[in-house]
This record gives C-alpha cells, sequence and structure tokens, in this order.
C-alpha cells in the first residue's frame, strides 16, 4: 500500500511539475550543426546532460549547417522536414525566417529566464536580430599572425593586413564581400561609424575594392573556417582573418607560433531556428530542449570547451576554465573588454539588402 | 508471335500485282505489325518499370529545376491586384503609379504580411534591385497599422465597430454563425482536431456583398485566414483594419438610399457611419506608404515591381548571359558585375585542358596495361583504381600539402637549389592547381576506357605492320592509333563531362583563377538561394554540353566511341 500511494505521489508529483507530459512529445530529435570542436561543445554542454534527465530521448546529430538554408528549402518543398533544431549563423537565420523556413517565437514564453531573475527577452537583448533566431554564442571574425614571421613588431591593428611593407607575406582573406569591405575602408580612413553609409553608394564599393586591390596579389582566397589555420601552421601565410575559436585551438591546442590581433573584430552571431512545420510531438520535445539548453548554465557551461562568448547577459559572470586545459577561458572571449577595445558589429539588415548586390562585384572584381 | 508465323506461312506468295495478303486476306504488312506491335509493347512492359522510375526520379527533378530558370509567378501571386493596376502605368515614364496603384499594393500587402509571404518576395525582387529585401520587411511591420486611421474613427463613432461579435453579425449568414458556434463547442470540447476538422467555411450574409463590396471581400478573406491559418472561426477575433479602410471606402461609395434600405444586423451604425464619414480625417494610401518608408516613392522599386510582374520571365537568363532586365528591354550590366561570361569560358577551355592531359598522361598508361603480362598489369590497375577508394576531400588536400608555397615540391626544389627561398613556385590557388588535381582526379575515367578498347586491339596486327617495314612510329601511328581512337572518344566524353560540373576540388584549389561556373552555381544555391538564376546555369552549362556533344557526332562520329571490346 504504501509503495503505490508514494508511487501515486511522485507521479503527481511529476505531473505538476511539467506541463507536457512524456506522452506528448517525441523522443526522437535531429540537431543540426556545423561539426567539429563547436558540434562537440554543444554535445557536452547541451546534449549529453539533457539526455541524461530524460533517457528516453534519442539525440541524432547531422552535420549540415553550413548548406542549412538550401536543404531547408528543399524539404520544405518536398513537404517533409526531418530536421527538428537547427543550428546557424544569424544572417542565414534572417534569410530562412524571410522565407518562412523557420518559426517564429516569443523570447519570454519559449526561454528560461535568466538565473539573476532577468526576462529572457532581456537577457539576450539586442542579439535577438530575427524573430525566429534563439541566440546562443557571439564569435568573432578577426586576425592572426605569425609571431615568427612579423618580425620585432607584431601587428596590434588591423590595418596592418594592408600594409605590405611593414609585413610582406601572404594574408588569408575570406572569399566574400562581408567584412572585407569593412576593413578595407576602415584602413582607407573611413570613420567607423560611416562605414555602411559609405559602402551603400557605388562610389564606396569601388573605393573598397580598390584598397583590397592593393593587396590582391597576395592574398590567398578562403572558403571554409579550417583553411586560415592550416595556411598559418604551414607558414603559407604571415596573417589571415578566420573565427576566433578556430584561432584559439591554433594557438592553445596545437601550440602554433600564432599570435591575435583582435582590433576591428567583426562581431557575428550563431544561434537555433525550429523549422516551420514540425509536427506537435516533435516541436513540443525541441522547446522543452531549447529551454533546457539555452538557460544562463548551459550556455556558460559551453564555453568550458570553447572560446564563444554565451548569449545570454547572466552567463558571462559563470564563465569559467578551459574543461580539459584548466586555462581562464576569460582573456580569450571576443567579448573580453581587453579585446574588445575597437570592434565591428555586423550589419545584418545592410548585408541582407546588398549582399546579392555587392556580391556580384566582389566576384567579378576577383576573376579578373 | 506463333500467328504472324501462320499467317505469315498462308500468304499468297503468287500474287504479284497487289500487295501481298497474309491468310486472313489482310495486307501481310499490316498483319505484321499488328504482331510486331504486340511484341514491342511487351518489350515496353518490361522495362516499364525502370523507365518510370528514372522518369520520376532523374528526368522529372532535371526538368522541374531548370523549369524554375523561367518561373516567376511569386510576383503575380503576392500581389495579384498591385500588378493588374500596374497594368496601365508605363515604368519608363518619370511619374510614380497613381493612388489606386498604392490601393491595391495595400489590399495585397496586407494579406501577404498576415500569410507572411511578403519577405520571401522581397528576397525575390532583392535579387534584381538592391534594397527591396529591407523594403518589403519594413512594410509587413507597418502595413497593418496603416488602417488604424478609420479604425479609431468608427470607433469614436460606435463601440460596436470594435467588437468581433457586431462585425460578424453584420458580415456573415446566420447559418455560418450557428455552424462556427457549433464547430466552437466541440473543439473547446476536445471532440474534435480542428487540423482534421477545419472550422465551416464561411458564407457572406444576404445581399452585403451588394451593399458593401469591398468590406465583404475583405472580411471574406479575413474569414479565410482564421480558418486555415488560425483554426479559429472568423467572430473569434477582430477583423483585420484592412476591413475597416475597405468599410470606408465602401460607405463613401454608396448612396444614402442603399445604406437606408438596409435593415440587418447594425443598421443603425452603418447608417451613423455613412453621415459621418464625409467629415473623416483621410488620407491617401500613396501619403501613407511614403510617409512610412520613402523607398517606395523610387520609381526603380516600381519598375522591377513591373518588369518582374509577369509568371515568366527571361531575367534569369539574361542575368546569366550579363545582361539585365530594366524597364527599356535589355541592357548589359555594368563592366564590374559582369562574370558569368567569363566563367562559362574559362570553365570550358579548363576543362578541355584537363580532358588534354588526361588523354596524354593516361593513353601511355592503358597502353601498358594492355601489352604488361596479367600478373603486372593486375598490379598496375589498383594503382590506377586506388584513387577511386580514396576520399575526394583527402585527394585534394594532398594535392594542397604538395603543390603549396611551404609545400612538399617546393621545398625539394629549395632544397636542390633549383629555385631560391624567396621565389618559390605559385602553383596552387591558380590555374595550373586545379589543372593539375582535377587531372589526377578524372585520370582513370580516361584510363578505364582506353585500356578496355585497347585489350581488344590484336598485337598481331603491329608486328605484321612492322614485318611489312614500317617504322615503329608508323605502325603506332597509321595501325594502332587510329583503333583506340573510339577509347579516347569515351575517356574524352566523360573526363570532359564531369570536369565541367566539378566544384569542389575549384573551391579548395582553384584560388581565384582557377574557379568554374558550377561554383557560381553552388553558390546561388547554397548561398543567395537564387534557385533561378541557379537554374539558368545550369540550363546553359547543359546547352552547351548537348552542343559540344553534337558537334563531337558530326565531326568524330558517335558510332565511334566505345566503353569495350
Amino acid at each position: 500500500m504504501k509503495i503505490t500511494t508514494a508511487l501515486l505521489a511522485s507521479t503527481a508529483l511529476v505531473v505538476t511539475l511539467s506541463p507536457a507530459t512524456a506522452q506528448d512529445m517525441s523522443n526522437e530529435m535531429t540537431i543540426v550543426s556545423w561539426g567539429g570542436a563547436y558540434q562537440s561543445s554543444q554535445q557536452k554542454a547541451y546534449s549529453e546532460p539533457y539526455v541524461e534527465m530524460h533517457p528516453e530521448v534519442t539525440v541524432t546529430w547531422d552535420e549540415s549547417s553550413n548548406e542549412a538554408v538550401a536543404k531547408l528549402r528543399a524539404m520544405n518543398e518536398a513537404g517533409n522536414i526531418t530536421w527538428d533544431l537547427v543550428d546557424v549563423v544569424a544572417a542565414d537565420a534572417i534569410r530562412l525566417c524571410d522565407e518562412g523556413l523557420a518559426m517564429e517565437y516569443d523570447p519570454d514564453d519559449l526561454l528560461a529566464e535568466g538565473a539573476d531573475g532577468t526576462s529572457a527577452e532581456d537577457d539576450f537583448g539586442d542579439l535577438i536580430v530575427s524573430d525566429c533566431f534563439i541566440p546562443q554564442i557571439v564569435y568573432s571574425t578577426t586576425f592572426g599572425y605569425r609571431t615568427d614571421m612579423v618580425g620585432d613588431t607584431p601587428p596590434t591593428e588591423v590595418c596592418a593586413v594592408f600594409d605590405l611593407e611593414a609585413y610582406p607575406g601572404k594574408r588569408a582573406l575570406e572569399k566574400r564581400p562581408i567584412n572585407n569591405m569593412e576593413w578595407a575602408l576602415y584602413c582607407d580612413g573611413v570613420a567607423k561609424d560611416e562605414i555602411y553609409d559609405v559602402l551603400a553608394t557605388a562610389e564606396g564599393q569601388d573605393q573598397a575594392l580598390a584598397k583590397l586591390d592593393t593587396i590582391k596579389d597576395d592574398v590567398i582566397w578562403w572558403s571554409a573556417g579550417a583553411d586560415t589555420p592550416q595556411l598559418l601552421a604551414d607558414g603559407e601565410v604571415v596573417m589571415g582573418s578566420t573565427y576566433n575559436g578556430r584561432l584559439f585551438s591554433v594557438i592553445v591546442d596545437q601550440e602554433q607560433p600564432v599570435g591575435m590581433l583582435w582590433d576591428m573584430q567583426v562581431f557575428d552571431l550563431d544561434g537555433w531556428i525550429i523549422p516551420e512545420g514540425l509536427s506537435d510531438e516533435e516541436l513540443a520535445r525541441v522547446k522543452d530542449f531549447v529551454f533546457f539548453a539555452t538557460d544562463t548554465q548551459r550556455l556558460a557551461d559551453q564555453s568550458q570547451y570553447i572560446s564563444y562568448g554565451p548569449a545570454r547577459l547572466s552567463s558571462a559572470p559563470l564563465v569559467g576554465q578551459h574543461a580539459d586545459l584548466g586555462i581562464d577561458m576569460a582573456p580569450h572571449m571576443p567579448t573580453d573588454p581587453e579585446n574588445a577595445k575597437n570592434t565591428l558589429l555586423y550589419n545584418y539588415e545592410f548585408w541582407a539588402d546588398y549582399r546579392d548586390d555587392i556580391d556580384a562585384k566582389f566576384q567579378s572584381w576577383l576573376v579578373q | 508471335m506463333a500467328d504472324a508465323t501462320n499467317t505469315n506461312a498462308g500468304a499468297h506468295a503468287d500474287d504479284a500485282t497487289g500487295p501481298v495478303l497474309a491468310a486472313d486476306g489482310s495486307p501481310l504488312k499490316s498483319s505484321l505489325n499488328k504482331a510486331l506491335r504486340a511484341q514491342k509493347l511487351r518489350a515496353l512492359a518490361l522495362i516499364a518499370p525502370l523507365l518510370i522510375f528514372v522518369m520520376v526520379t532523374f528526368i522529372a527533378p532535371i526538368v522541374d529545376m531548370l523549369f524554375r530558370s523561367v518561373e516567376n509567378q511569386i510576383v503575380s501571386e503576392t500581389l495579384p491586384r498591385t500588378v493588374a493596376e500596374l497594368g496601365d502605368w508605363d515604368a519608363t515614364s518619370e511619374t510614380l503609379p497613381d493612388d489606386d496603384v498604392y490601393a491595391a499594393l495595400y489590399y495585397d500587402l496586407f494579406i501577404a504580411a498576415e500569410y507572411k509571404n511578403h519577405t520571401r518576395l522581397g528576397s525575390r525582387l532583392n535579387y534584381e534591385q538592391t534594397g527591396m529585401s529591407s523594403m518589403f520587411r519594413r512594410v509587413g511591420r507597418n502595413v497593418g497599422d496603416f488602417g488604424e486611421l478609420y479604425l479609431d474613427q468608427f470607433e469614436d463613432l460606435d463601440e460596436r465597430w470594435d467588437e468581433e461579435a457586431d462585425w460578424a453579425a453584420l458580415m456573415a449568414h446566420p447559418g455560418y454563425l450557428e455552424d462556427a458556434a457549433e464547430w466552437r463547442d466541440n473543439r473547446d470540447a476536445d471532440r474534435i482536431d480542428p487540423r482534421d476538422t477545419p472550422a465551416p467555411r464561411f458564407r457572406l450574409a444576404p445581399g452585403i456583398a451588394d451593399l458593401l463590396p469591398q468590406t465583404a471581400q475583405a472580411y471574406s478573406q479575413y474569414a479565410e485566414f482564421m480558418r486555415t491559418e488560425e483554426q479559429e472561426t472568423a467572430d473569434e477575433d477582430q477583423p483585420w483594419t484592412l476591413v475597416d479602410t475597405m468599410l470606408y471606402n465602401d460607405l463613401m461609395a454608396a448612396s444614402e438610399a442603399d445604406i437606408a434600405a438596409y435593415s440587418g444586423p447594425m443598421a443603425d451604425a452603418l447608417q451613423a457611419a455613412h453621415a459621418a464619414v464625409p467629415e473623416f480625417e483621410t488620407a491617401t494610401l500613396k501619403e501613407l506608404f511614403i510617409e512610412s518608408d520613402d523607398e517606395w516613392a523610387n520609381l526603380d522599386n516600381w519598375a522591377t515591381i513591373k518588369v518582374y510582374a509577369p509568371n515568366y520571365t527571361s531575367g534569369y537568363f539574361l542575368t546569366a548571359v550579363d545582361m539585365k532586365l530594366g524597364p527599356d528591354g535589355m541592357v548589359s550590366q555594368p563592366e564590374d558585375q559582369q562574370i558569368y561570361g567569363l566563367l562559362f569560358k574559362r570553365t570550358l577551355f579548363m576543362s578541355m585542358a584537363i580532358t588534354i592531359s588526361c588523354i596524354l598522361l593516361g593513353y601511355p598508361v592503358a597502353w601498358l596495361l594492355a601489352n604488361l603480362p596479367m600478373r603486372s598489369a593486375n598490379l598496375l590497375m589498383i594503382l590506377v583504381l586506388l584513387p577511386f577508394w580514396t576520399s575526394l576531400l583527402v585527394r585534394t588536400s594532398a594535392w594542397k600539402v604538395m603543390l603549396q608555397q611551404q609545400g612538399v615540391i617546393n621545398d625539394v626544389l629549395v632544397w636542390l637549389g633549383v629555385v631560391g627561398d624567396g621565389d618559390r613556385l605559385i602553383m596552387i590557388n591558380n590555374q595550373f592547381g586545379t589543372i593539375v588535381a582535377m587531372t589526377h582526379i578524372l585520370l582513370p575515367f580516361m584510363i578505364l576506357p582506353l585500356y578496355s578498347v585497347m585489350q581488344t586491339i590484336p598485337p598481331t596486327y603491329l608486328r605484321a605492320a612492322k614485318s611489312l617495314g614500317a617504322t615503329p612510329f608508323t605502325a603506332f601511328w597509321r595501325v594502332y592509333f587510329p583503333q583506340s581512337v573510339p577509347g579516347i572518344g569515351a575517356g574524352s566524353i566523360l573526363v570532359f563531362i564531369l570536369a565541367i560540373g566539378y566544384y569542389i576540388t575549384p573551391e579548395i584549389v582553384g584560388g581565384t583563377s582557377g574557379t568554374f561556373i558550377s561554383n557560381r552555381i553552388a553558390y546561388h544555391i547554397s548561398s543567395s538561394l537564387n534557385w533561378g538564376l541557379a537554374a539558368a546555369l545550369g540550363t546553359i552549362l547543359l546547352g552547351a554540353v548537348l552542343i559540344l556533344y553534337w558537334a563531337y557526332d558530326r565531326i568524330v562520329g558517335i558510332d565511334n566511341v566505345k566503353l569495350g571490346g
């Protein structure tokens, strides 16, 4: 009798605690991410603890984030959405939202309050750049340089990239206009807060390309995030742009003679979107997972494995040490005050409009 | 088959003047055809599963994809009224469209914004005119507020204009309201799932469509939206502010007698409103649009909407050949945006270079394979096939390690003293790197057909030629080579067609001068989502390959292609 009562009581407790019962939720979940160190940081910080709490759930990871936009559109046209949660950069999230492929959500409804009690909407603040975008991390695109190839004067500002006399050698830049055009204008004397006004004009675009022209012969253009770390490690380039987390692992994990050039790093965001068109059961499970995986502690946990800043304000004080290496992570975060003295924020609205146009010009300039 | 033989046997062979007849008196020819038709049908039935499979899984998707290069229904489907109104507007004139166009735009955009279709149209038009993406995103946020001007004034006049139940009583058929109430009860009691059993279809109140035509239309659309998108009935929410604007229009147009003759629900409110509307504060939609965003006063944006209004467009194809569709017809892209012509030429040129280097490298190897003793030939064959079993990315990355400036080849050259440490050779991230890496990857496709053709050439021919006095070169060139040409043809077609569509290898080792048109196609498929342009580029590429194939057939003859003995 006693056992039955205890069972009944505990069942009642569970029912009152979680409004959606397990029966309503799908037990399978396919999460799409970028693979590599980033995905494994998500697995360790989010999905492994979640599965520990919900052993009935199987999580499948798919490494398709770099082509998520096209694949989601194809799935949507075929009427068969096989993904439950997709990790994309903010620009892609905006595109997916525009195309009606991602679900709009209400932050205060879907996401947990901050550990300090602030509402989710305030805790994430401006980082919710689209109605569909659930921010996760802040990363930056910035430069790394070979410490053994720059003599006694390591570069301290981004315009060193355009200074072939002081820093001869090849540079690695991404094969797209975004970020490169901004840096070019900045180093051509355009004030930081006028960059996008200038870039919106045909003359400004020509000015940026003319500036890039001065180093064109010495640039190796990359298209995968792993390229610059490899080029730096092999000594192919003296400096190159890439994501700060990649440089962190070149410097700290692989102990290569590479230094960080944080000046004018471009902040960008990465986060989740929930595809439009999930069934109720799938949606209930995804919502449950997202609520857990974006709370203050979980976002802070992720920074134990990779040097990207958590998107919640309330997570920042909880950033600790690297799980394996035991070093303090805070100085390696792009958001650390020491690193963030001079930064630029990716202008989503601008690039959503001008991406096609400037890309055509940029690619045409590139192949000349 | 059996009766065909019978009729054949019974034919009147001696009937010399007329057509040969079968036993049943019908002409032999048609009788034979009949028999053969049955046979052909049976054969067709046997391959039908494969044929259907190929059609459904291969041909149909390709045709569907290529068809996107001309499809453009999105503009007329999202903005049907605007497109119709724009018919009279001259895109080359220096004046903005008139008020009617803006009124139609308001109606279309209001509905598009409710269904969240407006941003999709914005992305589509942004391919043609920069800035339209955010213009549509912004207007989607604002268009809902335009009608509040009238909503507020109706509300001030009579509280009932703010009540969903009163609106429903005015607009909906009493029968609909009963059905809706019943459906709601069932839904709330969880007796039905609203997605399996949608709300009852909306019916207008009798006579209201004649009295208030625009209002009735807008309200019907609102009711349909509630039914399909929200799984609710029309009387569960306040109607869109679009309906209020339409009510204002209708009341301004209606005669006093018509309004006075109406005696249904809300008759008094309608009469009061009709008396009051001439005094309403008002603004034309043109003013409202331009006030909310001056991009709507930009002639270029309107010209783009007008030019891309038809259901089918040549715009994508024109972009693919560095042209542009403007209000005056076709114009060339500005020079600093031309790229595709160059890339097409480069793709063809480099694919040919790769094919030729494959022939030069593959021919001796295939000859060796065909002429070595079995044991060593097998070993060599494994070496040829080995790259097939290695991942494409691994092979391409290996070339990177080999060719880069701090790579193996340069290190060896510097160590040998052939080149100085300061001027190491640049062998990657350019055309050279692409040609080397792709030749390596595609070489087996040249060697295998060559090998299988060469195996069938009897070695005795060469010996006979030599014994008749030919030099080794003449014997090879006059006797052996012509017999191996079908293998070269097959290998070249394989290598060329594969090369023309490659994009991973050029992306990794091609730098800026070694990329192909396929890299742009991949970009438009996966990054810019401009599938129409990608389809147009793909169609042109397909056309180019077919023309080359045709030319090859004319010059060499397709019968002269052999994949084996």
